[in-house]
């Protein structure tokens, strides 16, 4: 569904991210993991067509998209959340929810009763009239779900929702996540919370420095030495190893 | 029912208002109010683009003059009718904002730089008003007396309110009428966070042309009524920085935003300037000072405006029951 072709991302003379490649079957959830500062989210901005690619393609059911501008790419079907929450601060929750509703809705009362049910359906039901910017951080965190849910996607993009969640909150919407999986809305998922991802993902995608290091599934990509490598540092896989030989 | 809320209030203030003609006979008092209203569709047009839209526009005395230098020229010049001017001179005032618009926001401009150049386009334009031989130079334009319908000039105050107010009441039709649309809404968020919006699929260069084109299209029409209301024009009326300022008080002092608060503000700034100017007649200017004293107590206590400021009270009043007037 989503095929991301040797993107490099050229900041001046800084490469954030180098000749990174990825590709998302229909109906998967596929995770993208990495150290801080791997160009995670810099893939995730060139995805949804907030910044220019330096080279490379991004490619949507078959179609080259990577001129195309951000809200074009959310009418064909791509939705991000936003790793820093960035909700609509003077509206109320619903208000929030509906202006992602109205884009496939041109009717007001339409997009309101869209944006009811989604709200409902993230948890959200209590708070619909409260102003969005009194909600807690897991509030916030489903409201950026949930009005990107509104906009009725084919891809979802999530960059780190679960950040800042307590564990029982992070237990709360992990099914929230399988659900919306099975009705059949691709996820390609940025997450630092391994149970989440092991959870969840099927397939995960680790990025290093910029480069794509290692894919697989998330018991392989775990074992991988490289990516020990990449995130306790040179020689700590083979440390590890001697540690797990000595304790056996 | 939800309908019926929303309008009601819209309705009352109409009424009172075209009300006003027919107790009040005073012609000075007429004069308020005509005026008052012009500079409510100017603040209109301000309010649709700065408030709601969040674009602030410290130039908005460039369609307000375009609107009326068009209606002029065409009338004086060409000998256009009235009305087919005043048309004229509306569309004249959207097309300016549509390419105001295009230029500046298509370069991504956005708070004070996005300010400073509608300034700059008003400046321009009022120097180029000041200049030309079509505007009249320094000297202005002054209409021929002629009167009759036809010619958009009444011999009775209390009719040309009446026009004036049918403008205003178009003018809140279309900001209700906005706010409650999709448009509206993608307007709003617009104003709240862009790349939010635009990851939501909003068009956001798109429903900023829009919405300046709207906007410059209804100040337009208060610089149309302006000229047919004095038969007066130079570049220092048309362009001056006076009605750029005008219009943003009204917006901001009656709630920035709010359908109402053109309306509310513009009455408001004018009543307390004009009861000022009655008690302390003596001292130029004191309503000017009255002006800027009204300005700061708003930002500083009441944010969002008179209105804002009313319904914290009456919310204040009725806090028992359950809040469920969220729309």
């Amino acid at each position: 569904m989503l095929e991301v072709k040797d993107i490099t991302m050229r900041f001046g003379g800084l490469v954030a991210v180098g000749g990174a490649s990825i590709s998302v079957p229909q109906g998967s959830i596929v995770g993208l993991i990495g150290p801080n500062g791997a160009g995670k989210t810099t893939l995730f901005t060139v995805i949804a067509g907030f910044q220019k690619p330096t080279a490379g393609k991004v490619c949507f059911e078959g179609e080259d998209i990577t001129a195309q501008p951000a809200h074009v790419r959310a009418r064909l079907g791509i939705a991000r959340t936003f790793q820093i929450v960035q909700p609509f601060a003077g509206l109320n929750v619903r208000e929030n929810i509906a202006v992602g509703a109205y884009l496939r809705h041109a009717r007001r009362a339409d997009a309101y009763a869209l944006a009811d049910a989604v709200g409902h359906r993230l948890g959200l039901g209590a708070d619909l009239d409260k102003p969005a910017s009194s909600l807690t951080v897991a509030g916030r965190k489903r409201l950026e779900l949930a009005r990107a849910l509104a906009t009725a996607p084919k891809l979802l993009l999530l960059d780190e929702v679960l950040a800042g969640l307590n564990p029982s909150e992070i237990r709360d919407i992990i099914p929230v996540i399988h659900a919306i999986r099975d009705e059949g809305v691709t996820i390609l998922m940025i997450e630092h919370v391994m149970q989440a991802v092991m959870n969840l993902c099927a397939h995960v995608h680790v990025l290093a420095q910029g480069q794509m290091i290692a894919q697989g599934t998330p018991q392989a990509v775990c074992a991988d030495p490289q990516v020990i490598e990449a995130y306790l540092g040179k020689g700590a896989a083979a440390r590890i190893q001697a540690q797990g030989a000595a304790h056996a | 029912m939800m309908l019926l809320r929303a309008y009601l209030p819209i309705l009352i203030l109409l009424a009172l208002l075209a009300a006003i003609p027919l107790v009040v006979t005073s012609n000075t008092a007429l004069n308020f109010v005509v005026f008052v209203l012009i500079i409510t569709l100017a603040a209109q047009g301000w309010n649709l683009l700065g408030g709601v839209g969040g674009q602030f526009s410290f130039g908005h005395a460039a369609f307000f003059g375009t609107g009326a230098y068009v209606s002029a020229i065409l009338q004086y010049s060409y000998g256009v009718n009235a009305w087919a001017a005043l048309g004229a001179g509306i569309l004249s005032g959207a097309a300016l904002g549509w390419i105001i618009g295009f230029l500046s926001f298509r370069a991504g401009l956005r708070g004070s730089y996005f300010a400073l150049v509608t300034l700059a386009f008003a400046e321009v334009l009022r120097i180029l008003a000041n200049a030309l031989p079509i505007t009249g130079g320094a000297a202005g334009m002054l209409l021929k007396l002629n009167i009759g319908f036809g010619n958009l000039q009444f011999t009775s105050r209390g009719a040309f309110l009446w026009l004036a107010l049918g403008f205003v009441a178009a003018g809140l039709l279309i900001s209700r009428a906005i706010a409650d649309s999709r448009f509206g809404a993608q307007l709003v968020a617009v104003r709240e966070n862009e790349d939010a919006a635009r990851a939501l699929g909003v068009d956001v260069l798109a429903v900023k042309l829009k919405a300046i084109t709207v906007s410059g299209a209804l100040t337009a029409a208060a610089g149309c009524l302006y000229l047919q209301y004095f038969l007066y024009l130079d570049a220092t009326i048309a362009y001056g920085v006076w009605i750029s300022v005008e219009v943003l008080l009204a917006a901001m002092v009656g709630g920035r935003g709010l359908v109402l608060g053109p309306l509310v503000g513009a009455f408001t700034l004018h009543g307390v300037g004009d009861l000022t100017k009655q008690v302390a007649g003596g001292i130029p200017g004191i309503d000017l000072a009255v002006y800027g004293a009204v300005l700061i107590l708003v930002v500083a206590f009441a944010p969002g405006g008179v209105l804002g400021l009313i319904h914290r009270l009456l919310s204040g009043l009725t806090r028992p029951r359950p809040a469920k007037e969220a729309q």
